[in-house]
């Protein structure tokens, strides 16, 4: 069970009266009373997304535009690298990418998805970080840029092969976005921001939609037979799967991009060498890990038995040894892979595919084996 | 044959001096799709209220207490192969473990059926 910590009244999203009327167990997440999973079941919505198509609400994510005051999108972007390694300079208008707000010390402040809108830049980020996200926005780009919170509008995500062809249904031109498209589209006449990208490891697409609207557009896409509403149960076991980061877990302020295997999401535009190198928090660590490494790394891992490994078993380097090398981060049973899988950080010397370490379960000493990621392979519209 | 049951959701079955355990419908639908089931070893000497096996979920690991003390006897195998009877058939094919019973006193604690019902009603 999820422990309250203090008695701030949750929140709720404007799908909430939905989500009841459809059913869902309601849990309090990130501040929020969010639906967990709808009748069926975890497992059944996890296989459901991956066949057909799933709908999750993800309104309590933080939704920001950053305003260039010069009117020219480019200063924006120019600002926005002050707080991320990824280069914003360079990403195309309808274009989205991931990123990161790192710290001084080179650890994750928060990850986020920042899109390209033409005039404007905008920014999606954790529910449970989007409160200080923008503070630390207004703190070093108020000279650059006009922050502006997006608190009226909703964020659902269609997920799984049937979504191009159920959103398409109230959005024909979604069919000739690829992967990481993203910009303003209307949606059964209703004003959206689209995007071609999830946490699913599936096609599909997010939605930002006015939150009066929220519940008509949701509605209106569950009219499909093949189209389910799914909880935050089978989003965890989705993203996992994918092989991709929950904050606060596998990445945090103790975890710089390098270390969290994110490299990939860091171009060379912002290296050593590159066009703009530097110029964000943590640099000089950042910059010198991607040039000679991290001495610990994230992986995936795959337990040799059934037995789930969850999030904070220690691992050790082999079933006797009492010094612990690293910790399992997220954990917990792929209904597609049909198998337990995990991932967690462990010393890069240790880090080759195949490798083998234990994980501690019940004071028993499990073997992983360093496993590839993503578990299920991705069928990103490229 | 006597069935009784524990606030936490455990079933025992009474025949003689052996209790075949389980855990209870209304148990294994709050857990959801079970994919993984720890069984005791046999010949382990349980003592009441501690940890005894573990279910696991999509979502998350409980563990299934023992309702009462006393030496596990059999395990049920099918469990560790097919996780999922624990949904299909919690109250029969999908037990758990035997237990000798060590001290019959310890049953008077339980609940029967009907109250086993209002605790979960």
């Amino acid at each position: 069970m999820l422990a309250r910590e203090d008695l701030t009244p949750l929140k709720r999203t404007p799908l909430h009266g939905l989500h009841l009327a459809l059913g869902a167990k309601m849990v309090p997440f990130a501040g929020y009373e969010m639906p967990v999973q709808y009748a069926p079941g975890v497992l059944r919505e996890h296989l459901h997304t991956r066949k057909l198509a799933g709908l999750f609400d993800v309104s309590h994510m933080g939704q920001i535009a950053l305003r260039p005051k010069s009117g020219t999108i480019e200063d924006a972007a120019k600002a926005l690298e002050r707080l991320v390694p990824q280069d914003i300079l360079g990403l195309a208008p309808g274009r989205q990418r991931y990123a990161q707000f790192t710290n001084e010390d080179g650890g994750i402040l928060d990850d986020l998805m920042v899109a390209n809108f033409d005039d404007y830049l905008f920014v999606v980020v954790n529910a449970a970080c989007k409160a200080q996200d923008e503070a630390h926005l207004r703190a070093h780009l108020s000279d650059d840029c006009i922050i502006e919170s997006l608190t009226g509008r909703a964020l659902v995500a269609l997920q799984g092969p049937e979504a191009e062809r159920v959103l398409a249904k109230f959005c024909p031109d979604v069919a000739s976005m690829r992967f990481m498209d993203a910009g303003p589209r209307r949606v059964d006449g209703i004003d959206c921001f689209v995007s071609r990208s999830g946490y699913t490891g599936e096609d599909g697409f997010e939605i930002s939609v006015p939150a009066e609207s929220a519940e008509r557009l949701a509605t209106a896409l569950l009219t499909d037979s093949e189209a389910l509403p799914i909880g935050l149960g089978a989003r965890d076991s989705l993203r996992l799967e994918a092989g991709l980061c929950l904050y606060g877990h596998d990445i945090d302020t103790t975890t710089t991009p390098v270390e969290a295997a994110l490299e990939w999401s860091i171009q060379k535009s912002r290296r050593t060498g590159g066009a703009r190198p530097g110029g964000f928090f943590g640099e000089n660590k950042i910059l010198a890990q991607l040039a000679s490494g991290a001495p610990r790394r994230r992986v995936g891992l795959k337990p040799e038995g059934r037995a789930p490994v969850r999030e904070g078993a220690p691992l050790f380097v082999d079933a006797a040894s009492s010094e612990q090398i690293g910790t399992v981060t997220s954990g917990g049973f792929g209904p597609s892979l049909n198998a337990p899988m995990a991932m967690g950080y462990v010393p890069t010397a240790l880090s080759a595919l195949g490798t083998r370490v234990f994980a501690e379960v019940r004071g028993q000493r499990l073997p992983l084996q360093v496993a590839s990621m993503p578990f299920v392979q991705n069928t990103y519209k490229r | 044959m006597t069935t009784l049951y524990t606030s936490d959701h455990e079933w025992l079955r009474i025949d003689g001096d052996v209790a075949t355990v389980g855990i209870t419908d209304y148990a294994q639908q709050q857990l959801g799709d079970v994919v993984f089931v720890e069984l005791p070893k046999v010949g382990r000497a349980l003592k009441k209220a501690e940890a005894a096996a573990v279910v696991e979920s999509v979502k998350a690991a409980s563990d299934v207490y023992a309702p009462i003390s006393g030496e596990v006897l059999e395990v049920n195998d099918e469990l560790s192969g097919e996780p999922a009877l624990v949904n299909a058939d919690a109250a029969g094919k999908a037990w758990f473990f035997k237990m000798k019973i060590a001290d019959k006193s310890e049953l008077g604690g339980l609940m029967d059926e009907a109250a086993y019902k209002a605790h979960t009603a």
